[in-house]
C-alpha cells in the first residue's frame, strides 16, 4: 500500500517511469519547440474536444448535465484569459497588480456601450472584441503610468486602489452606467453559420472562448520569446541592470500593463456578451484576488501552467464546492455536538468557504510546491535545488 | 575627429555628486583617451563606483557635466521647473474654457466634455513626460530645459558597463542575458513578434548566433542554456562582460572585474581586456584594487581619494606620487 501511494505521489518524478516515457516526451518536446504555435493550437483543439466527453463519465457525470458542464467550461475560459493576461504583468514583468479586475470591468462596459439597448447601439460582437481590448489597453497605460516609479509593496497598494476606484466610478456615475443596477440586455454575438448565439446553448460560446484562449496563448508565447519578452524578464530580475543594458524600463513596463489589460478587456467583452447583464459588483477585489491566486497556483510565468491553474481553480470553486453541498447533504451525517455549539455539516454552504480554501491552498502551495502546480523550468530552479530533489528521488526509488 | 590617441572619448568637467551631507565625488575633471585602457583607483569609499554610476546615467550629478564623444550628455537638469509649467498649460486652458462655458451658461454636456478633455490631456502629457520620446527631449533642449540622460540613453550613446556586485539576470540563461545586452541593437517590434514576420525570424536567429559568439569570445563554453545563477563565480563575471559587449559600446566601464579571482584567473582576465582593446578597438575604463592588473595593462591611471582626484598619469608616475602613497598607506608611511 505504501508503495502504491508512493508511486502515485511521485508519478511525475519516478525515474523508471520517466525513462520509459522518455522517447515520447522527448520527441513531443522537440516538436513543440520547433512548432510552438501549431502545438498550442493542436493542444487547445484536443482539450476543447475531449473536455465535453470526459464529463460524461463518473464521477463527473453525476454532478451536472453535459450542457451545464459546457456552460461552466465557457465561463472557466474567461478566467483562463484573465489569468493569461495577469501572468504577463505579474509573472513576466514582475509587477504585482492587485487591481486587475478593473480592466475586466472596462472591457465589459465597453461592450455594454457598443451593443446594448441602454446605450442604444448595436455594433457586431467581433469588432467590439478588438475595441474592448484596445480601450482596456489604453486604461492599462493610463493607470500604469502613475505607478512606474513604484516598486513592490507600494505598487501593490496603488494598483489595489485603482482596482477599487474603477467599480466605484461605474457604481456612482449613474447617468452613464445605470449605477448599481448595472446594464442589462446586451446583444448576443452572431455568426453567419450559427446565427445569433443563444443563452441556452453554450456550445458556440464554448468554442469562441477556446479560440480566444488559443489565440492569446500563441500571442503570448511569441511575445515571450522576443525582444520585449526578454526585456520584461530582465526588468523583473533587476530593473537597474536592465536599464543599464539599454532597456527603456518605462515603455517596457507600460507595454506589460497594456498587453495584460488588453487580454482582460477581451475577457470582459466576451463575459458581457455571455451573461448579458453586468453590474459594478462583478468586478471587485475578490475577482482580482481570484485571478492572482490562479496565476500563483498555476505556476507564474508558464503559459500552459497558468491556463491549467485557472481552469482547475475555477472548476473547483464553481463545480466542486457546489457539489460538496449536495454531497454532504446526501450523507445524512448527524450534527456533531461540541458542547458549546453544534456543527451540522449538511447545513454548511461550502461556496462560502471559497476564500478560506484559497487561503489554505496558497499556504499549502507555498510550503510544499512554491513554484506552482505547473511551473516553468526557471521558477523550479529558483525555488528548489534541482539536484537535491533528483537525489532524494533516487533514494526513494532505491529504498 | 582625429585618430590621435589623445582624443578624449569621455570627459568629465567639474563633476560633483553629493549624497545628503556626504560629497562622494568632488569637482572631478578627468579624461579617457580614445583606444586606451584607463584605470580608476583609490582606497575604499573613495567614490569610484559613484563616479561610474554618474557616467552611466544612474545618478544626476550635483554639478558639472559629462561629455561623451564630444557631446555633452549627463548634466544636472537645468530650468527643470519649466517642464511642469508646460504640462499644465494645456489642461489649464481647457479647464478655464470649461469654467467659461459654465459661466456663459452653455449646456452641461459641453462643460463636461471640456473637463474630460482637460483630464485626458493632463494624463497624456504625464505619460509623455515619463516615456520621453526623443522628439520630446529634443524639444525641451531647444526650449532651454536641459534634461539629464537615463542609463538606457547612455547605452544608446555607446557606454557599456559591468557592476561591482555582479548584477546578472539570475533566472535567465546565459544566452538570454547576452540577448538582453543586444536589446538596443535589435530592430524588431512587438507586432513583428506576434506575426512572426520574416524579419523577426531572421533577426532572432542571427541574434542567437551572435550571442553564442559573444559567449565564446569571453571563453564561456557549454553554459549557453544554463541559468546565470548556476554559473561559477568567475564565469558570472565573464558573462557580465559578454552582456556589456553585446550592446556594441565604444566605451566599456568595468567595476572591479577581477575581484575575488585567483592569480591565474586574473591573468586570463587581463588577456581578455587586451584583446577587447586590440581586436574590438574599444576604450576601457576600469576600477581595480589589484595593483598587478593596474600596473600591468593601464595606459593611464587616475587616483581618487575622498571623492577628489589626487593624481593622474602613466602607471609608473602615479606609483611614485607621494600623495598616492599617503592616501593608500597613511601619512606616517613617508
Ligand atoms: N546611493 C548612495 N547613497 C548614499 N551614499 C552613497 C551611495 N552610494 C555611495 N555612497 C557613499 O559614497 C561614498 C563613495 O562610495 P563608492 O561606492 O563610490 O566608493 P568606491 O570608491 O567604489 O569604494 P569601493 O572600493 O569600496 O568599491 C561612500 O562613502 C558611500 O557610502
Ligand atoms: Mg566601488
Amino acid at each position: 500500500m505504501r508503495r502504491l501511494w508512493r508511486s502515485v505521489l511521485f508519478l511525475g518524478r519516478d525515474s523508471r517511469l520517466r525513462a520509459w516515457l522518455k522517447p515520447w516526451t522527448d520527441s513531443l518536446n522537440t516538436f513543440s519547440k520547433g512548432h510552438q504555435s501549431l502545438s498550442v493550437v493542436l493542444g487547445m483543439a484536443v482539450v476543447t474536444t475531449v473536455l465535453p466527453f470526459i464529463i460524461l463519465f463518473p464521477p463527473f457525470a453525476g454532478f451536472a448535465t453535459q450542457g451545464d458542464w459546457v456552460q461552466g467550461f465557457a465561463s472557466a475560459g474567461i478566467f483562463v484569459l484573465l489569468a493569461l493576461g495577469l501572468n504577463v504583468v505579474v509573472g513576466l514583468a514582475g509587477l504585482l497588480d492587485l487591481g486587475y479586475a478593473a480592466f475586466f470591468a472596462i472591457g465589459a462596459y465597453s461592450y455594454a456601450y457598443g451593443a446594448s439597448p441602454f446605450a442604444g447601439t448595436h455594433f457586431p460582437f467581433w469588432p467590439l472584441l478588438l475595441v474592448g481590448a484596445m480601450v482596456a489597453a489604453l486604461f492599462g497605460i493610463l493607470l500604469g503610468a502613475p505607478t512606474l516609479r513604484l516598486r513592490g509593496d507600494y505598487l501593490a497598494i496603488v494598483t489595489l486602489g485603482f482596482g477599487e476606484i474603477v467599480p466605484v466610478v461605474f457604481r456612482n456615475a449613474d447617468t452613464y452606467t445605470n449605477g448599481t443596477n448595472g446594464i442589462s440586455g446586451m446583444y448576443r454575438p452572431a455568426l453567419p453559420v450559427t446565427g445569433t448565439f443563444l443563452g441556452l446553448n453554450p456550445v458556440p460560446y464554448y468554442i469562441t472562448v477556446a479560440v480566444l484562449v488559443a489565440l492569446a496563448m500563441v500571442f503570448l508565447y511569441r511575445i515571450q520569446d522576443s525582444r520585449l519578452g526578454r526585456a520584461w524578464m530582465a526588468v523583473r530580475e533587476d530593473e537597474l541592470a536592465a536599464a543599464s543594458m539599454g532597456i527603456n524600463t518605462v515603455t517596457t513596463k507600460l507595454l506589460a500593463f497594456a498587453i495584460g489589460a488588453s487580454t482582460a478587456g477581451l475577457a470582459g467583452v466576451f463575459y458581457a456578451s455571455k451573461v448579458t447583464i453586468i453590474s459594478p459588483d462583478s468586478f471587485g477585489f475578490t475577482v482580482s484576488f481570484t485571478i492572482l491566486a490562479m496565476v500563483v497556483l498555476g505556476g507564474m510565468g508558464n503559459v500552459w501552467g497558468v491556463a491549467a491553474g485557472a481552469f482547475v481553480v475555477y472548476e473547483i470553486q464553481s463545480e466542486l464546492l457546489k457539489q460538496m453541498n449536495g454531497f454532504v447533504e446526501h450523507l445524512n451525517l448527524p450534527p456533531i455536538n461540541l458542547g458549546v455549539t453544534t456543527i451540522d455539516l449538511a447545513k454548511v454552504d461550502f461556496l462560502q468557504y471559497q476564500f478560506l480554501l484559497y487561503g489554505l491552498a496558497l499556504v499549502g502551495m507555498m510550503l510544499l510546491r512554491p513554484e506552482g502546480l505547473f511551473p516553468n523550468r526557471r521558477r523550479r530552479a529558483e525555488l528548489h535545488d534541482v539536484d537535491d530533489a533528483e537525489a532524494a528521488n533516487q533514494e526513494l526509488v532505491e529504498a | 575627429m582625429s585618430d590621435s590617441p589623445v582624443t578624449p572619448v569621455l570627459r568629465t568637467v567639474g563633476l560633483t555628486k553629493q549624497f545628503g551631507g556626504l560629497i562622494a565625488v568632488r569637482d572631478v575633471d578627468f579624461e579617457v583617451p580614445e583606444g586606451s585602457i584607463s584605470s580608476l583607483i583609490g582606497p575604499n569609499g573613495a567614490g569610484k563606483t559613484t563616479l561610474f554610476n554618474v557616467i552611466a546615467g544612474l545618478f544626476d550629478p550635483t554639478s558639472g557635466y559629462i561629455e561623451f564623444m564630444g557631446r555633452r550628455v549627463v548634466a544636472r537638469p537645468e530650468r527643470s521647473w519649466l517642464e511642469p509649467v508646460l504640462w499644465m498649460t494645456g489642461p489649464a486652458v481647457l479647464g478655464a474654457s470649461a469654467y467659461g462655458a459654465a459661466v456663459a451658461g452653455l449646456s452641461a454636456l459641453v462643460v463636461e466634455f471640456l473637463l474630460f478633455a482637460a483630464l485626458i490631456v493632463l494624463i497624456g502629457v504625464l505619460i509623455l513626460a515619463s516615456v520621453r520620446p526623443t522628439w520630446y527631449v529634443d524639444g525641451l533642449v531647444r526650449l532651454g530645459v536641459f534634461k539629464s540622460a537615463r542609463p538606457n540613453d547612455m547605452v544608446a550613446a555607446g557606454i557599456g558597463r559591468t557592476f561591482q556586485n555582479i548584477r546578472l539576470f539570475a533566472n535567465m540563461t546565459a544566452t538570454e542575458n547576452v540577448l538582453v545586452g543586444m536589446h538596443d541593437q535589435l530592430r524588431q517590434n512587438p507586432l513583428d513578434a506576434v506575426l512572426q514576420t520574416r524579419r523577426q525570424k531572421r533577426e532572432e536567429s542571427e541574434a542567437r548566433r551572435e550571442a553564442a559568439r559573444w559567449l565564446r569570445y569571453v571563453s564561456l563554453r557549454g553554459h549557453d542554456d544554463d541559468l546565470a545563477r548556476n554559473l561559477p563565480y568567475g564565469d558570472q563575471r565573464r558573462l557580465e562582460i559578454a552582456r556589456a559587449l553585446a550592446s556594441k559600446p565604444k566605451l566599456l566601464l568595468l567595476d572591479e572585474p577581477t575581484a575575488g579571482m585567483n592569480p591565474s584567473e586574473t591573468e586570463a582576465m587581463m588577456q581578455l581586456f587586451a584583446r577587447i582593446k586590440s581586436e574590438l578597438g574599444l576604450t576601457i575604463l576600469l576600477i581595480e584594487h589589484d595593483m598587478r592588473v593596474v600596473m600591468g595593462i593601464s595606459d593611464r591611471v587616475t587616483v581618487l581619494d575622498h571623492g577628489e582626484k589626487i593624481a593622474e598619469g602613466a602607471p609608473a608616475e602615479v606609483r611614485a606620487d607621494t600623495r598616492v602613497i599617503e592616501a593608500y598607506l597613511g601619512k606616517g608611511a613617508i
